[in-house]
C-alpha cells in the first residue's frame, strides 16, 4: 500500500516539476513589472510592445519561409522512404535504415557543424536556402518513422486485392495506399513543422544574416537579460507548438507516437 | 512503383547528411592555418590535442553531469512509467499526453524558464526570502546544478516512455505468482520486475544520456564559464577560435562515445530478445 502512495506522489512530483515553469512563464508575461520576479498587476502591454516589433515579426516570418518549404519536400521524402523500405528488400537495407534513423540520434551540435562545414566547402551562401535543406535532411527522418510506423499497421492484403481487381500501381497507391496512411502522413508533416519551427540550434550555425528564425531572435533576446517581452514571445511559441502537436496526437494516436519515440 | 521510389530520399540524405559528416570528419585530421584557414595535410594531432588535460577535462565534466542527469531521469522516471502503466486505458492516454506535450514546446523557452525562476533576482529567491527563509538569494543560475536541472528538465521524457513500454509487456502475472509463493517485495522487484523491464531502462538512459552529452544550449544558458560542456568547446571552436579542425576532431570524439553506445544498448537488446 505504501509503495501505491508513493507512486502517486512521486507522479505528481515530476509532474509539478514539469508544468511548474512553464505556468510560471506564462503567468508572468502578464506582469506589470519589468524587472523583478514579483506580481504587481495584469497587463497585456508586453504583448502589444511584441506585435509593434520589427525584428520579431521578420523573424516569425523567416521561421514561416523555412518551415513552410523544408516540412513539404521532407513530408514528400520522407513518406518515399517509408513506402519503399516497407514494400522491398534490397541490398543494403539495414545500411540504408541505419542512414534514415541516424539524424534522430547523432548529437544536433555534429550535425550542425557538419552542415556548416559541408555549405562552406560547396561554397553555398548562407542564408534561408541553406537552412530549409539543414531542416529537410533531419526531418525526412521524423517524417519517415512515423509513415513507417502506420504502414505497419496496415494490412498488405489490401493491396494484393486491389492488384488482383486490375488496379495499376498508381491507382493502388492513389486509391488504398494513401487514404489509408494519410493520417500517418499529416502527423509526420505536423511533426516536421514543429521541429523546424523550434530548432535553434542547426538554423543558428547555418543561417546566414537576415535569416534569422524566431528561436534565434529568442535567444539573442535571452543572452541580452530577462524580460517580460521573452516571456510573451515563449508563451505564443508555447500556445503554437502545443496545438500542432495535439493536432498531431489526433491524427495518429498517443499510443504510436509514444511507442514510435520509446523504441 | 518500382525501388526507384527510395533514390530521391537517398540522395538527399547521402548529399546532406552522409558526405557532410564524411567532410567534417576528413576536416579532424586536416590543420589550422594561421588567420583560420585549412592546411590540408594529414596528422592526428587535432585527436591528440582534445585528449590534453585543457579539453579532457570538458569531455569528463560533460560525461559527468550527462550521468547524474541520467540517474536522476531514473530515479524519477521509472516509478512515474510504473504510476502510468497501473492506471486505466483513459488515464494513461491523458498522462502520457501531459508527459509529451511540454516535451515538444521549445527548447529554448523552457530553459528560460529555468533562469526566470533560478536567477538571483528570480522567483525562487523571491519567494524563499519573501517567506523569510533565506536572508540572502542563493544562487544556483550559472552552476552545474542549474545546467543538470535543465538537463532533467528537457529529457525526463525521453526515460519514461521506453521504460513504460516495456512495464506494459510485461507479465503482471508473474509478480502475482511470485507474492503467492511468498516472494518480498525487494525480491520480486530484484528477480522479477527489473530483469523484465531491463530493455526499457537501458533504451532510457541511452536516449537521456546521447542528447546531455552533445547539450549545447542548456550548458550555454544555465552553466557559467566553469560548466563548460563539449557542446559548447566545439560551438567556440567553429563559431570564436575559428578552428574547424579541431572542432571537428572534438565533434568525432562525441560522435565515437554516441555510437559506441548506440552499439552496445543494440547488442543488449538483441542479445535480450534470444
Amino acid at each position: 500500500m505504501t509503495s501505491r502512495i508513493a507512486l502517486y506522489l512521486n507522479a505528481w512530483l515530476v509532474y509539478g516539476f514539469i508544468y511548474a515553469p512553464i505556468l510560471i512563464l506564462v503567468v508572468f508575461s502578464f506582469n506589470q513589472e519589468r524587472i523583478n520576479a514579483v506580481w504587481t498587476g495584469f497587463t497585456v502591454d508586453w504583448y502589444l510592445k511584441l506585435f509593434s516589433d520589427g525584428d520579431i515579426l521578420a523573424a516569425l516570418m523567416n521561421s514561416l519561409m523555412i518551415g513552410i518549404p523544408s516540412t513539404l519536400i521532407a513530408t514528400v521524402l520522407g513518406t518515399m522512404a517509408a513506402i519503399g523500405m516497407h514494400k522491398y528488400v534490397f541490398k543494403g537495407k539495414r545500411l540504408f535504415e541505419s542512414i534514415l534513423f541516424l539524424p534522430i540520434v547523432i548529437p544536433e551540435i555534429v550535425m550542425a557543424v557538419s552542415l556548416l562545414t559541408f555549405y562552406v566547402w560547396i561554397q553555398l551562401q548562407l542564408g534561408t536556402v541553406s537552412v530549409i535543406l539543414a531542416h529537410v535532411t533531419f526531418n525526412i527522418s521524423f517524417v519517415f518513422v512515423i509513415v513507417a510506423a502506420r504502414l505497419s499497421d496496415m494490412d498488405d492484403r489490401l493491396e494484393d486485392a486491389a492488384r488482383d481487381l486490375g488496379a495499376t500501381g498508381w491507382q493502388t497507391f492513389r486509391h488504398v495506399i494513401f487514404p489509408l496512411i494519410s493520417p500517418g502522413i499529416i502527423a509526420g508533416a505536423l511533426l516536421a513543422f514543429t521541429i523546424s519551427w523550434d530548432d535553434f540550434l542547426i538554423a543558428f550555425f547555418t543561417a546566414g544574416v537576415g535569416s534569422t528564425t524566431l528561436p534565434m531572435k529568442v535567444y539573442s533576446m535571452i543572452k541580452f537579460g530577462v524580460s517580460p517581452e521573452i516571456n510573451a514571445v515563449s508563451t505564443i511559441m508555447i500556445l503554437f507548438t502545443m496545438i500542432l502537436m495535439l493536432l498531431a496526437i489526433r491524427f495518429e494516436g498517443i499510443s504510436k507516437t509514444a511507442k514510435t519515440i520509446g523504441s | 512503383m518500382k525501388k526507384s521510389i527510395l533514390i530521391p530520399p537517398a540522395a538527399w540524405l547521402i548529399v546532406f547528411f552522409v558526405v557532410p559528416l564524411v567532410v567534417v570528419f576528413a576536416y579532424s585530421f586536416f590543420e589550422r592555418g594561421t588567420y583560420g584557414e585549412i592546411i590540408y595535410t594529414f596528422s592526428f594531432d587535432n585527436y591528440i590535442r582534445a585528449i590534453d588535460p585543457l579539453y579532457l577535462s570538458t569531455l569528463w565534466r560533460s560525461i559527468r553531469l550527462s550521468l547524474i542527469a541520467t540517474g536522476i531521469s531514473l530515479l524519477f522516471g521509472y516509478p512515474l512509467a510504473w504510476y502510468i502503466a497501473s492506471r486505466g486505458e483513459q488515464a494513461k492516454k491523458i498522462l502520457l499526453v501531459l508527459l509529451l506535450v511540454p516535451f515538444w514546446t521549445n527548447f529554448l523557452v523552457r530553459t528560460y524558464a529555468w533562469i526566470f525562476i533560478l536567477r538571483t533576482e528570480g522567483l525562487m529567491n523571491s519567494v524563499l526570502m519573501g517567506v523569510g527563509l533565506t536572508t540572502s538569494p542563493i544562487e544556483i543560475l550559472f552552476t552545474e546544478i542549474a545546467v543538470v536541472i535543465g538537463l532533467v528538465y528537457t529529457y525526463l521524457p525521453f526515460m519514461v516512455l521506453p521504460i513504460y513500454v516495456s512495464v506494459e509487456k510485461l507479465d503482471h502475472r508473474l509478480i502475482d505468482a511470485a507474492r503467492d509463493l511468498g516472494a518480498t517485495s525487494r525480491q520480486i522487484f530484484r528477480n522479477i520486475t527489473l530483469p523484465l523491464t531491463r530493455a526499457g531502462v537501458i533504451s532510457g538512459c541511452i536516449l537521456v544520456f546521447v542528447p546531455c552529452l552533445g547539450a549545447y544550449i542548456t550548458p550555454d544558458l544555465l552553466g557559467g564559464a566553469k560548466s563548460l560542456m563539449m557542446g559548447n568547446l566545439i560551438q567556440m571552436q567553429f563559431l570564436a577560435a575559428r578552428d574547424w579542425p579541431f572542432g571537428a576532431a572534438l565533434s568525432f570524439l562525441v560522435m565515437g562515445i554516441v555510437l559506441l553506445l548506440l552499439y552496445a544498448s543494440a547488442r543488449a537488446q538483441e542479445s535480450e530478445a534470444k
